[in-house]
């Protein structure tokens, strides 16, 4: 076989890889489609504001009804000690600018 | 057509045969920017199925949920307050939410306890969410007690688990009576955590907010797009700081990259130009180093791509699991809905693939424009 035939083979199956993964998320998407209705409804019905990735401390579980400052909440000079708290970022300066009341 | 089909396919022969000579170096190199493509590939898609996940969750979110503040701090909604914001027009409807934080030291965890807006809870019994019962090892009529804040002891039954499909949203979450929600934690008569309001105009939900922080000085409204915003927000930063984590190695296979395709080894010099002087004309060699640089970085990209996509969907990202789980003791098990992005896709093709074409071309440009002489005896 001449190498050029093998490098075709190989690039072939890997763009058909490719193609079944867009091909898969479709699919997923339609087959779970009842799943995600019923976590909308349910997030809906219990008037649900967050996601429930950090459980550790009530400013990483709800970070949405949080304080702006909330690194900072437990005592004046309190640093921030848990490390999801490095992966969310203090809600942002656009905020501020758009809400008229201070947080 | 047939001559140019057969031409470029002798090129891809020889190209390959002139990469299989080098072939340790080569299958590093490949392997190192798949490896990259993979990772990039990843934090991608990973972040990117989560913001979607976070956007249907939050449809549903009440549309303003207004907070009391005192000393700068949340505080309870004392009795009074629903009447006053009644009389603000545009709102629809407005219910006293009833929720709050418990940390239970027998698995050292905090979970959330809810009241249901319907109180659908009978008493005495409890519907938690499917980490929690895992946790706690509990099932439906599992007895469960729980010491109370006071100290005293609350006994309940569980009446449900929660579907393990809303894990995301519902891992920690204890929905409970109202009644046994005020006793539990002693939460005095008439008061609630917060307000959740509906707004008849959608359009109006910024006025409205405005409108009552003036009435209620003591109030702050967080809007549901504030909310969305929040998780994209949250969402961007993470990735970004999974890519600010990578940008070393980044850095590192960019310099690879650039020695690799910059810097032309003299075994490749001389290849040149033995090739110039048996008759290969300019064009020639740099197509064929075109399809040397191109089907290098083509299958590394496929190859990157559709491992990441199984590392995320497929085999639930455990790579990023230890990012995501911080120190909770409660992580939600869930599997991401897949959702490609076409513009990302694009975008990562884009600065992974051409970057390393162009590094490859402008070297093999100007030794194949010297003369074979000199480029043979340099």
């Amino acid at each position: 076989m001449r190498p050029s035939t093998g490098a075709a083979a190989i690039l072939v199956t890997l763009a058909l890889a490719f193609l079944a993964c867009f091909g898969d998320a479709h699919l997923s998407r339609e087959r779970r489609a009842d799943e995600v209705v019923a976590m909308r409804v349910m997030a809906a019905q219990l008037g649900l504001t967050d996601l429930a990735l950090f459980t550790e401390a009530r400013y990483t579980r709800h970070p949405s009804q949080a304080d702006l400052n909330s690194a900072f909440q437990d005592h004046a000079l309190a640093l921030e000690h848990f490390p999801s708290g490095s992966l969310i970022p203090p809600r942002h300066e656009r905020l501020v600018h758009k809400t008229e009341t201070p947080d | 057509m047939n001559a140019w089909f057969t031409k470029q396919r002798r090129l891809i022969d020889f190209t390959l045969a002139s990469l299989l000579r080098r072939k340790g170096r080569n299958l590093g190199l490949l392997a190192v920017y798949a490896l990259l493509v993979f990772v990039l590939a990843s934090a991608m898609l990973y972040a990117h199925a989560l913001r979607r996940e976070a956007a249907i969750i939050l449809e549903g979110a009440p549309e303003v949920v207004l907070q009391r503040l005192v000393a700068g701090r949340h505080d309870l909604i004392p009795p009074g307050h629903l009447e006053r914001i009644g009389r603000v027009r545009g709102v629809q409807e407005m219910r006293g939410r009833l929720w709050g934080y418990y940390y239970d030291p027998v698995v050292k965890a905090n979970y959330t306890f809810l009241v249901p807006p319907d109180n659908g809870i009978a008493k005495g019994t409890l519907v938690v969410g499917p980490a929690l019962a895992r946790e706690r090892g509990m099932s439906e009529n599992t007895g469960i007690s729980f010491r109370s804040y006071s100290g005293e002891l609350f006994s309940f039954v569980v009446a449900d688990v929660l579907p393990q499909a809303s894990e995301l949203a519902s891992a920690d979450l204890v929905l409970i009576n109202e009644e046994d929600f005020r006793a539990f934690f002693a939460y005095p008569a008439g008061h609630y955590t917060d307000i959740a309001l509906s707004v008849a105009n959608p359009a109006e939900v910024r006025n409205i907010a405005i409108k009552l922080s003036k009435q209620l000085p003591d109030s702050r409204p967080i809007l549901r797009e504030e909310m969305q915003r929040t998780y994209a927000s949250l969402f961007d930063w993470r990735e970004g700081i999974m890519l600010a984590l990578l940008s070393a190695s980044i850095l590192a296979f960019a310099i690879l990259a650039w020695e690799k395709a910059s810097g032309l080894s003299a075994d490749e010099k001389r290849e040149i130009g033995i090739l110039k002087a048996i008759g290969w004309e300019t064009g020639d060699v740099i197509k064929m180093k075109l399809w040397e640089g191109g089907l290098i970085s083509l299958t590394a990209f496929l190859l990157g791509f559709v491992g990441a996509y199984l590392h995320v969907f497929k085999f639930g990202a455990p790579l990023f699991a230890p990012v995501l789980k911080g120190w909770a003791v409660l992580y939600p098990r869930f599997d991401l809905v897949p959702v490609i992005d076409g513009l990302q896709v694009a975008t990562l093709f884009f600065f992974t693939v051409f970057p390393y074409m162009a590094a490859v071309l402008v070297p093999i440009w100007r030794a194949a424009v010297t003369d074979p002489d000199a480029v043979m005896r340099s």
